[in-house]
């Protein structure tokens, strides 16, 4: 099958350091991926690069066939890469409910003269986002506190609203970085129910940065693992298990003496 | 009572006040029910609501800090001056007046366009210096044109804003900038405030909405600048410059950013406390500051910062009534 998103030897380098380097990456229609490597391998320098935060020193990025390297994030979201960020990065002061129209506004189709003289199509599209987004909210169990402030939710409801904030932007493919930082197993075990569900509900792909390693082996497709900004590996759950790199770049060399 | 103003009005309520309120403007001033003291403080308290709630765009809903709204004051007047004494002198008030103001705004909004294309690279206080360079530009600009009359100032525009004008130019702006502000473009807007890079990454083209802001709200600072001028009569280029500012920037800030009840509110409280203030003279430029100092300390986010008065709030925005899904 064609691949849905095509990294091809990207490097990033901001003025000396590298922090990024030939890092190649194919993600399947309908897979779940896994970005693994140690803390500082440049995991989510990648996904930046990815959603447009930065444009690549060189390579490219391609979705859907179509190069994307180097657009404005905004166009790149639009075109159907969703995120969320490693430290939740919600619209706190705004309600729940803002939040999710947010990105569902990528798709509103009115005009701001429009908007600003309420004519009938912007009222109705306005009625419609509302319905819509608290459908979405409704899924996600968050529609108790649509009206909420966002900043004012737990902080297991601010990790489901970004998710669910992501997918107002009903994307294709949904980068998720470090989902499930800060919970413990037993929530772990949830959030790999959940993300079963966000996969198999909205047949969304799924590329993931996670360093909760049970998570990714039991729920990726296939992983692709990073150290010091360098692709070490890539395959199977159990083929990426089985690979004395990745052994060596978690555990240190075998002749170690520490 | 209060859970009565927690809900949107009945139908209709809102419309009568406001055609009861244009309606009054109207009868006051046909049979000269007030003397002219409170007449200029009416409409200076309609042209405060109006450049304090459009730089509220840009200060509170966007979260950036604009010192510049006087420039854009100054070129909605000096623009409007013109249309009304040298290039559509001869025109009937009526129609010329109107197009003098949307002049003065259209000039004003062109060069908030520009302003809006420097704030993608700069941000808080680096773009808060170049709407301060900006007012330099402008005010320092019009000195050196002798055909508005240079230092001098233009003097003789013809007094025609009146009460009901004013008051047609206030719901007007406060009008608009609500369906804005409640639409894609105004939450566009306030992500920008609120995290640019998760705007970003959501769909939100952050360049739009900064040039939505920017012009929108230096468009409605030259109306009240072209409703200012033909009130005064005589402008000269002294008068836009930071203190102009600084009080826009009180009325903001003490009435609350992101709200358009506290935009009035703001204009309110400031317009008459300047009027009551008036007799210390000098010293009331001490003690406006001041209230900015204070407020930025105890309250950063005015009195009714990011809260809003549920009769400004289009009704869609309320829940849906009880067992009605």
């Amino acid at each position: 099958m064609k691949p849905l998103l095509e990294v091809r030897d990207v490097t990033m380098r901001f003025g000396g350091l590298v922090a990024v380097s030939d890092f190649s990456l194919q993600v399947t229609p309908g897979h779940a991926h896994g970005i693994i490597g140690p803390n500082g391998a440049g995991k989510t320098t990648a996904f930046n690069v990815i959603t447009g935060i930065y444009a690549p020193t060189s390579g490219d990025i391609r979705f859907r066939g179509e190069s994307v390297a180097g657009h404005r994030p905004s166009a790149i979201a639009r075109r159907g890469i969703a995120r969320t960020f490693q430290n939740i990065r919600l619209f706190r002061d705004l309600t729940v409910l803002d939040n999710v129209r947010i990105a569902h506004d990528a798709h509103a189709r009115y005009s701001w003269p429009g908007a600003m003289v309420q004519l009938p199509s912007a009222r109705r599209a306005e009625k419609e986002t509302i319905t819509r987004c608290l459908d979405m909210l409704e899924k996600f169990g968050l529609g108790d506190v649509a009206r909420e402030r966002a900043g004012d939710l737990s902080y297991g409801s601010q990790r489901r609203l970004e998710i669910a904030r992501a997918m107002a932007l009903q994307p294709e493919l949904l980068l998720l970085d470090e989902p499930a930082a800060g919970m413990n197993s037993a929530e772990t075990l949830k959030l790999v129910e959940f993300l079963g569900w966000l996969r198999d509900h909205f047949s969304v792909t799924l590329l993931l940065i996670e360093h909760h390693m049970q998570l990714v082996m039991t729920f990726c497709d296939r992983i692709t693992v990073l150290d010091f900004g360098k692709t070490i590996a890539e395959g199977t759950p159990a083929e990426v298990r089985a690979n004395p790199k990745v052994i060596e770049a978690y555990l240190g060399p075998e002749d170690g003496h520490e | 009572m209060t859970r009565w103003f927690r809900q949107p009005p009945p139908r209709g309520v809102l419309l009568a006040f406001l055609v009861a309120g244009l309606a009054a403007c109207f009868v006051i001033e046909q049979f000269g029910l007030v003397d002219d003291y409170v007449r200029f403080v009416l409409i200076t308290l309609g042209i405060n609501i109006i450049l304090c709630v459009s730089l509220n765009l840009v200060n509170g809903w966007m979260g950036e800090f604009s010192v510049g709204h006087a420039g854009f004051m100054a070129l909605g007047a000096y623009l409007s001056a013109c249309v009304s004494v040298k290039w559509l002198a001869w025109g009937d008030p009526l129609w010329m007046f109107p197009l003098a103001v949307i002049g003065g705004g259209l000039m004003a909004g062109a060069v908030g366009f520009l302003l809006g294309l420097l704030s993608f690279k700069t941000r808080g206080d680096y773009l808060a210096i170049i709407t301060l360079a900006f007012l330099m530009i402008v005010k320092s600009g019009l000195e050196n044109i002798p055909y508005v009359g240079g230092p001098r100032g233009f003097l003789g525009i013809g007094n025609h804003t009146t009460l009901l004008w004013t008051a047609v130019w206030t719901v007007l702006t406060l009008w608009a900038i609500r369906n804005l502000v409640y639409s894609r473009f105004g939450r566009g807007i306030v992500a920008v405030r609120e995290d640019e890079i998760a705007a970003n990454a959501m769909g939100v083209d952050t360049r739009k909405a900064k040039l939505a802001a920017f012009v929108v709200s230096s468009f409605f600072g030259g109306v009240a600048g072209a409703l200012f001028a033909h009130q005064l009569q005589f402008i000269n280029p002294g008068v836009f410059d930071i203190v102009k500012s600084t009080e826009i920037l009180v009325m903001v800030y003490l009435g609350g950013i992101g709200s358009l009840a506290g935009s009035i509110l703001g204009a309110t409280a400031f317009t008459f406390l300047s009027q009551v203030l008036q007799p210390l003279g000098t010293w009331r430029m001490v003690i406006l500051p001041l209230i900015l100092v204070l407020l930025m300390i105890f309250r950063p986010r005015g009195i009714m910062g990011m809260r809003e008065f549920p009769w400004f709030v289009p009704r869609r925005e309320f829940p849906a009534k009880e067992g009605k899904k």
